[in-house]
């Protein structure tokens, strides 16, 4: 399970990275989509994978905390899917309106030159 | 008891002022100077309060909590010593209040001025006061800062920004590096409480940091009390009004640097390297600063520079470091403020009257202001040092104790010929000051007829040349114990009441006294002519001036160098600077890296299963699939992303994380929504870009390939040798164990958001908020491309366009619309069990603001908007108020911000249900998500009403037009 999720991870970023190396403004913002699911794995993989053991607490009683999922990484990247998604939101408003006011839509504000 | 509440009175009633004359109307002349001087006067009656236990010999202490973990208390001690600074201060304080009430025209804005003289008295107390030595950094910036706006008050004109730039330049940069001294210090000894560090002075100096302590904590005194070679921002900082002139650069904030040599004397001092570096500068700074006060035209100037060789002086006194020379430096620092300030407060009135402050016009104004003229000439005796005044005793002291051997170097020796010469130059500016002013012929080509000001603007000048004169003449009767004490206070030592009197017989400091007069007497009217005709300053150095160097300095540093390295290492292409990025992230992770990234010896493993594979095959697929086609199919590249997401997800839920997996879904289905609202505005790109093909385009393709191959096969190394480690016991098992117990919520991942870190939480959601609102804002003023706005047909095939998307999309019209309460349904189920089982707010909110959407969706904007009413703005603002509130209602209870309580409680037919305060705070979580998600959705989504709109807008501006 690891060797996929890592390569799975690999992947993601590669992508994401290679899109944000593009001109072009919707390019990237998908770009920083894909690198965002590559760190919430990355991020939320520190915790080890456990399979089948949520961490949600019996009411009361003695907890052994090894039994369950690693509940930080969980709380961290919760936090981070919605950051992101406000960032994609702010960035996609920003390229509509940079597209509206350049005339382009590349990252510069204006074609290659030459 | 008293005493402490009194010393924290005295800390914030300069503050108060500051805050109560901002708000004063701009031409509330009378009241901001009521304000002002009658809060100083109250802390001068404090001090009053406080003088009996400070007699006592003990400083009074009174310390208030702040960062206790990193040592850091707002701790304020008065001894003798800042006592008498700080009623120095107070009382300088209220004369400058009335001074610059009738000083100020009736067009300079009131709140600014007594507002920051007020914060500058705060900072200055402060900082006198300050019981722990990183405070005492901070309050010492604090007056570096004021100082800078105070100086730059009429920020119309050049000279004063440039003063007040130069000004804070040099002096904050000089406060770094008594920020450093000082943590080195703390270093050295493990505490920054002020007392310990006075009297761990044995361990400092033997420490082998003690030279780099003490020319970093020398910078800093050096350059606030106006040293050679960092005097030259002094005479730039006359550009500003003249009562900020008397106030700080020659009464107080100037004096901070002296006072903190003689205060750290103890500590520092004693040592030969002290004794050269202190006494060195300050006697080369004594005998500069006097012969290039003679030269200036400037009566500003020469006062200036008068102060800097003053202050010279008392930088002297201090590197000899004996208990007299300290009395003789607390002394002469008392003296000098009395008297310069009056002088300054004389050359204001000079200007004021006449329109000029060049001594070359000015001449015989004793027949036009006899009075003011009269003080002048009292004070100026002061400074010249004649018998029966105030500067005379001090600087007798100086003289003696220049004679007195201390350790027979060079210096030591040379001490009174350099004492004597710049006397010569002292009197002989004086005499200047005075001669070239009030004697001679009537002046010619004044600006203005001079006469005597307002009464009210001499008074100060009265009240301090009297002292001058009440301290020169009785001041064993006057100052004598005070200064006694305040020595004490200093060198920890009882001292032999040491007498300071007038008289003390015919002895070597009485005939330097009396040489110097005479010398100075002959110097001014031997070269007066010729002084006067020369150029503003004396010969051959007034070419070289610092003050000129330190533009040129900074010039180079903040512009010609910041440019060239830009225009070697800058660019302004996002791709450069985003490939600059990832190579440095690249690069400084493999050097961290390299060698070190081993696999555990055990490895942590869980047996693939196949399908889990199968998943991800797709998963990546969908990945790489969105890489190749955002360019051209932005669409397909758009579903592929959700698919990726999709995967994401799953994976989530697979290992165990519920919660992630829910979010993870729906944001993705509101980032897609939100990202196809945004296709229509992307210029068309169906035809290839011919360049694209091209060898160029296909090399950095390539290169960035490469790239990202690279960064994507590290990443993935280094997540397969972390994941496959064993888990060591972390913070979270404390949250595992304590959810239910501490928190009452079985859910661990949501307790961590809204109860164990929720002021992370808040600050997420306040985030969020700002991102709303600015993508609202944005949009507000968003001018689409002409071209996007061409595509929207005419409005009649618009039309029948929706009338025909109506019908085929009646039947999931209707579904999404009875949807809309099973939705909403679904999100408070979420909401509710989000303590104890995934959900919470976040999912939620994202649940019902896609509610909110399936109704857009489903439906034209127009008809939702008759049929239902959203206002974003509120559900955020609220959602903000009640987490904020939640927080705060935690302060009613003793506790901190954010602190939750939980307990179950039993509802009939439902049972027991979690009633944590933390779900109110969830709540807020709730409706500012909702109300931020909805708002950007509408935001776009109505953009595509615009052209209709406009339209509408027309059409009935031709009506009215027609009707008209």
């Amino acid at each position: 399970m690891e060797i996929v999720l890592s390569a799975a991870i690999g992947i993601l970023a590669a992508s994401g990275i290679w899109l944000l190396l593009r001109p072009r403004t919707f390019q990237v913002i998908v770009g920083l989509c894909l690198l965002s699911y590559a760190v919430n794995l990355f991020i939320f993989s520190m915790g080890r994978l456990t399979v089948g053991v949520p961490p949600i607490m019996p009411q009361g009683g003695f907890v052994n905390p090894t039994l369950y999922a690693d509940p930080l990484p969980q709380a961290l990247v919760l936090t981070a899917i919605v950051i992101s998604f406000a960032t994609t939101a702010l960035f996609l408003v920003v390229i509509i309106a940079s597209r509206g006011l350049t005339g382009t839509d590349h990252v510069d504000g204006k074609e290659r030159e030459g | 008891m008293i005493e402490q509440n009194l010393i924290l009175v005295l800390a914030f009633l300069p503050f108060v002022a500051a805050l109560a004359t901002a708000t004063l109307p701009e031409n509330a002349h009378g009241a901001a100077a009521w304000v002002s001087g009658a809060l100083l006067l109250a802390g001068l009656g404090v001090m009053a309060g406080l003088h009996g236990a400070v007699a006592d010999g003990e400083p009074v202490r009174a310390v208030l909590r702040w960062v206790p973990s990193l040592g850091l208390n707002l701790s304020f001690r008065i001894d003798s010593f800042v006592w008498l600074f700080i009623t120095l201060v107070l009382s300088i304080g209220i004369l400058v209040v009335i001074y610059a009430r009738y000083y100020l025209a009736e067009t300079d804005p009131v709140p600014r001025f007594y507002s920051f003289l007020m914060a500058f008295t705060g900072a200055m107390i402060c900082m006198l006061m300050s019981g722990n030595i990183l405070m005492l950094v901070v309050f010492w910036e604090l007056t570096s800062i004021i100082s800078f706006l105070l100086i730059g008050y009429w920020y119309q004109g050049q000279a004063a920004r440039d003063g007040a730039r130069m000004a804070l330049i040099v002096t904050a940069s000089g406060g770094l590096c008594l920020l450093l001294s000082m943590l080195i210090i703390g270093q050295i000894l493990g505490t920054y409480d002020l007392d310990r560090v006075l009297a761990s002075g044995d361990l400092i100096r033997a420490h082998p940091l003690y030279p780099l302590v003490l020319v970093l904590f020398l910078l800093g005194a050096f350059t606030k009390s106006a040293q050679f070679p960092f005097h030259f921002w002094l005479p730039g900082a006359m550009a500003a009004p003249t009562p900020v002139s008397a106030f700080l650069h020659s009464a107080t904030m100037v004096k901070a640097g002296v006072f903190l040599l003689i205060r750290f004397s103890p500590a520092l001092g004693g040592t030969e390297l002290w004794f050269f570096a202190v006494t060195g500068t300050g006697m080369a700074t004594l005998l500069m600063g006097a012969v290039i006060a003679l030269f200036r035209h400037d009566l500003k100037g020469l006062l200036a520079y008068s102060t800097i060789s003053h202050l010279g002086l008392i930088t002297a006194l201090a590197g000899l470091g004996s208990s007299t020379a300290i009395l003789a430096a607390i002394f002469h620092i008392v003296n000098h403020a009395v008297f310069k300030a009056s002088l300054f407060m004389a050359a204001g009135i000079i200007a004021h009257e006449t329109g000029t402050r060049d001594m070359r016009r000015l001449s015989g104004l004793m027949r036009y202001m006899p009075i003011t003229g009269t003080l002048a000439i009292v004070a100026s005796a002061a400074m010249a040092g004649v018998p029966l005044m105030n500067g005379f005793l001090s600087k007798e002291m100086f003289f003696a104790e220049a004679v007195d051997w201390h350790n027979g170097t060079w210096l030591d020796n040379a001490l009174p010929w350099i004492a004597t010469l710049a006397s010569i130059f002292a009197v002989a500016y004086s005499l200047r000051f005075i001669a070239a002013v009030f004697f001679g012929p009537a002046p010619t080509d004044l600006p203005q007829t001079p006469h005597e000001p307002v009464a009210w603007l001499r008074l100060p000048v009265e009240a301090l040349v009297l002292a001058c004169l009440v301290v020169g003449v009785f001041p064993g009767l006057t100052l004598g114990p005070t200064l006694n004490l305040a020595v004490e206070s200093v060198t920890g030592t009882t001292l032999p009441d040491y007498d300071i009197a007038i008289w003390h017989g015919i002895n070597t400091p009485l005939l330097m006294s009396l040489g110097a007069l005479a010398g100075g007497v002959i110097l001014y009217f031997a070269f007066a002519q010729r002084i006067a005709e020369g150029p503003e300053g004396p010969p051959l150095l007034h070419r070289l001036r610092a003050q000129r160097l330190f533009e040129k300095g900074l010039l180079l540093l903040s512009w010609r160098v910041p440019r060239a390295v830009m225009a070697i290492i800058g660019s302004e292409k996002l791709q450069t600077q985003l490939r600059t990025i990832v190579l440095l992230a690249i690069a400084g992770v493999g050097l961290a890296l390299w060698g070190t990234l081993q696999q555990a010896a055990e490895p942590r493993t869980n047996a693939l299963n196949p399908s889990f594979a199968l998943m991800w095959i797709v998963g990546a697929a969908c990945a790489l699939g969105a890489a190749w086609q955002a360019k051209y199919h932005r669409f397909a590249a758009l579903t592929l992303l959700g698919g990726a997401g999709l995967v994401t997800c799953l994976t989530f839920a697979w290992f165990s994380a519920p919660d992630l997996a829910v979010t993870q879904l729906l944001v993705e289905i509101v980032t897609t929504v939100l990202l196809l609202l945004g296709l229509r505005w992307l210029p068309r790109r169906r035809e290839e870009i011919h360049e694209d093909t091209l060898l160029p385009a296909r090399a950095r393709r390539l290169r960035d390939l490469i790239i990202a191959s690279v960064a994507g096969a590290g990443i993935a190394a280094m997540a397969f040798v972390i994941m496959t480690r064993p888990l060591i016991p972390n913070i979270g098992d404390w949250f595992l164990r304590n959810a239910y117990y501490e928190a009452g919520g079985t859910n661990t991942v949501n307790v961590i958001l809204v109860d164990f870190r929720a002021f992370d939480t808040f600050g997420e959601i306040t985030v969020l908020a700002i991102v709303g609102l600015t993508v609202f804002a944005l949009l507000r003023r968003f001018r689409p491309a002409p071209e996007s706005l061409r595509d929207l047909r005419p409005e009649e095939e618009a039309d029948a366009e929706t009338r025909s998307l109506a019908d085929y999309l009646l039947v999931p019209s209707v579904i999404m619309r009875w949807m809309f309460p099973p939705i909403i349904v679904i999100s408070a189920y979420l909401f509710l069990r989000g303590h104890d089982l995934p959900g919470g707010g976040f999912s939620a909110g994202v649940t019902l603001a896609i509610g909110f959407l399936l109704q857009y969706l489903g439906h034209d904007v127009r008809w939702v908007e008759a049929r239902l009413t959203v206002l974003p703005i509120r559900w955020m603002g609220f959602g903000l108020l009640i987490a904020g509130a939640t927080g705060v209602a935690a302060f009613a209870f003793g506790y901190p911000f954010l602190t939750a309580h939980a307990q179950y409680v039993d509802l009939p037919l439902i049972g027991k249900v979690p009633a944590a305060t933390a779900l109110i705070f969830d709540t807020g979580v709730f409706s500012l998500v909702v109300g931020a998600t909805v708002l950007m959705l509408i935001a776009i989504a109505h953009q595509s009403l615009r052209l209709s709109r406009m339209r509408e807008h027309e059409a009935a501006e031709a009506q009215a037009k027609e009707a008209a």
